[in-house]
């Protein structure tokens, strides 16, 4: 018990005393989420149109893979993308390995097929008139694609908030591919994990702390947005 | 159509994401440095004082990768890493042997203890050497955790089983983490077991622990750490520059005097003792 309330002190004294190193991981691990989540919406609900609106042969084999994408372990993920980095691998010759750009590049693995699937169940679960509606109103195909995507709006703000969810906590693939560089690569996941290991509990919790505060603020301004007009 | 679209897209996506990070170190590539380690070196807290020392003095940007010494040497032997500050003698001697090492050298010590619960139920307090007191805790059937990772500390405890002749594997009483240092210490305060650990990992964690040492100061229980330069002429992507300034870097006089006090305000005692151009043969004589 004491020790957890030392943890919620420590949390507190990390907020509040604005420690670099703290500020440092803190303002890392939105970077390169942030980024990755950016990505993988622009993948993610390009490939979901394109899944929703076109029919062609393998289609079903696509929506299951990308539907298994959505729980692939991000230490799986972690484990293909530094093989693909290493140095003398396939992608070697960037020099990405243990690098922010790496990380990235693994959580848009990770939060695209969530972004993918769930934009997927948003566009599919709009009534099929709307569609014939504004083809008939005369709409070119990308107005179509618009209205429907404008329509799925609110669920789609669902998938940016899993993604993000998704690749914020996940540990697996950040450690691997970032290598829990101090002030390079060392973000809140990984950071928590190695004060862990190396005893100091307090800090550990006062980190996870954040971690938690932190999803909590993204996820509370994107559902502030999502419920300011009430779905129809 | 939309596949070579996505595509497009992923490989704008990276190059965007590139683009947005090159400005911190990574693009001087000859700068960069990885070192491939184990978990005590970065546990104890001794890389956090030494690496940005030696960023400070050479201008590389070292890339500090804690893994057990047996992945580090898995990197080296792939290229994956430039040095290496490893503490298993007998797999370092194959690793060079085998050339995947231009150069080794002798950086510091420190000693392995066993460590249990005050309670001891084995009782192999003040036990020497430390294979009978292996022998004791078999016997017993006391839980003893095991690391299990390959790491030098494991390597160190598989050597001493061999040397007690006890079967362990299998055996109930016998479990392995296959987790870092600190994680196996915690894992046996909270099961009241016994593990083999390094001492500087051990005092830098001991207020949060409950474990007592049990056995300590066997010849056998040296832990000694080398730094190996990995073997350009094997990987041309080596690079050997910044891996020779930083083997350089360890064994330099400034280096072996802050190594070895480091830990002494905290902890009362240093964790590691420098052992620059001394002979392994002739250490703990």
């Amino acid at each position: 018990m004491q020790m957890i309330l030392d943890g919620l002190r420590e949390a507190l004294r990390l907020l509040v005393t604005l420690d670099p190193e703290i500020v440092r991981i803190v303002v890392l691990s939105l970077k390169v989420s942030g980024i990755a989540t950016l990505v993988a919406l622009i993948i993610g609900l390009s490939g979901g149109v394109a899944l929703a609106f076109l029919r062609f042969p393998g289609r079903n084999i696509v929506v299951s893979a990308v539907n298994t994408g959505m729980g692939v372990p991000p230490v799986v993920v972690g484990l293909f993308v530094s093989i693909l980095l290493w140095r003398n691998g396939p992608l070697g010759m960037l020099e990405l390995l243990y690098t922010p750009t790496a990380m990235i590049v693994a959580q848009v693995v990770i939060a695209t097929p969530i972004v993918m699937g769930i934009s997927l169940a948003a566009l599919q679960a709009l009534p099929e008139m709307l569609r014939w509606q504004a083809v008939g109103l005369g709409a070119s195909r990308l107005q179509t694609v618009w209205i429907l995507v404008r329509e799925a709006r609110l669920p789609l703000l669902a998938a940016v908030m899993a993604g993000f969810g998704g690749v914020i906590s996940e540990i697996g693939a950040s450690i691997m591919v970032g290598g829990n560089i101090k002030g390079y690569t060392r973000v809140l996941t990984t950071a928590t994990v190695m004060e862990t290991s190396r005893g100091n509990f307090e800090i550990a919790i006062g980190l996870g702390i954040l971690l938690l505060l932190l999803t909590f603020g993204v996820n509370a301004t994107l559902t502030k947005i999502q419920q300011r007009e009430r779905p129809r | 159509m939309t596949h070579r679209k996505t595509y497009a897209l992923f490989v704008v996506a990276i190059a965007c994401a590139a683009a947005l990070f090159n400005a911190v170190p990574a693009t001087a590539a000859s700068r960069n440095l990885i070192l491939a380690t184990t978990t005590s070196t970065q546990d104890s807290g001794l890389l956090d004082v030494l690496i940005p020392a030696f960023e400070k003095k050479t201008g590389f940007f070292a890339k500090t990768i804690a893994v057990g010494s047996g992945q580090a040497m898995a990197m080296g032997e792939k290229g994956e890493a430039d040095v290496l500050l490893v503490h298993s003698p007998a797999a370092e001697e194959k690793f060079m042997k085998d050339g995947f090492g231009a150069s080794r050298a002798l950086v510091m010590h420190n000693d392995f203890i066993i460590v249990g619960p005050p309670s001891d139920p084995a009782g192999v307090k003040g036990t020497k050497p430390s294979s009978s007191a292996l022998k004791k805790i078999a016997e017993k059937g006391a839980l003893f955790l095991s690391r299990g990772d390959k790491s030098g500390t494991h390597s160190k405890e598989l050597g001493l089983w061999k040397s007690a002749g006890v079967a362990y594997e299998g055996k109930p009483w016998y479990q392995q983490t296959g987790l870092g240092m600190g994680q196996t210490l915690s894992v046996a305060a909270e099961k009241k077991g016994y593990t083999l650990a390094d001492r500087g990992t051990y005092l830098a964690m001991k207020k949060s622990l409950g474990l007592d040492v049990l056995v300590e100061g066997d010849k056998d229980l040296l832990n000694v750490y080398h730094v190996i330069v990995v073997n350009p002429a094997k990987w041309p992507k080596v690079n050997a520059e910044g891996a020779k300034a930083f083997a350089e870097f360890m064994v330099a006089a400034d280096t072996q005097k802050t190594i070895g006090t480091f830990g002494v305000e905290k902890f009362g005692a240093p964790l590691f003792f420098p052992d620059a151009g001394k002979k392994f043969e002739d250490l703990g004589k």
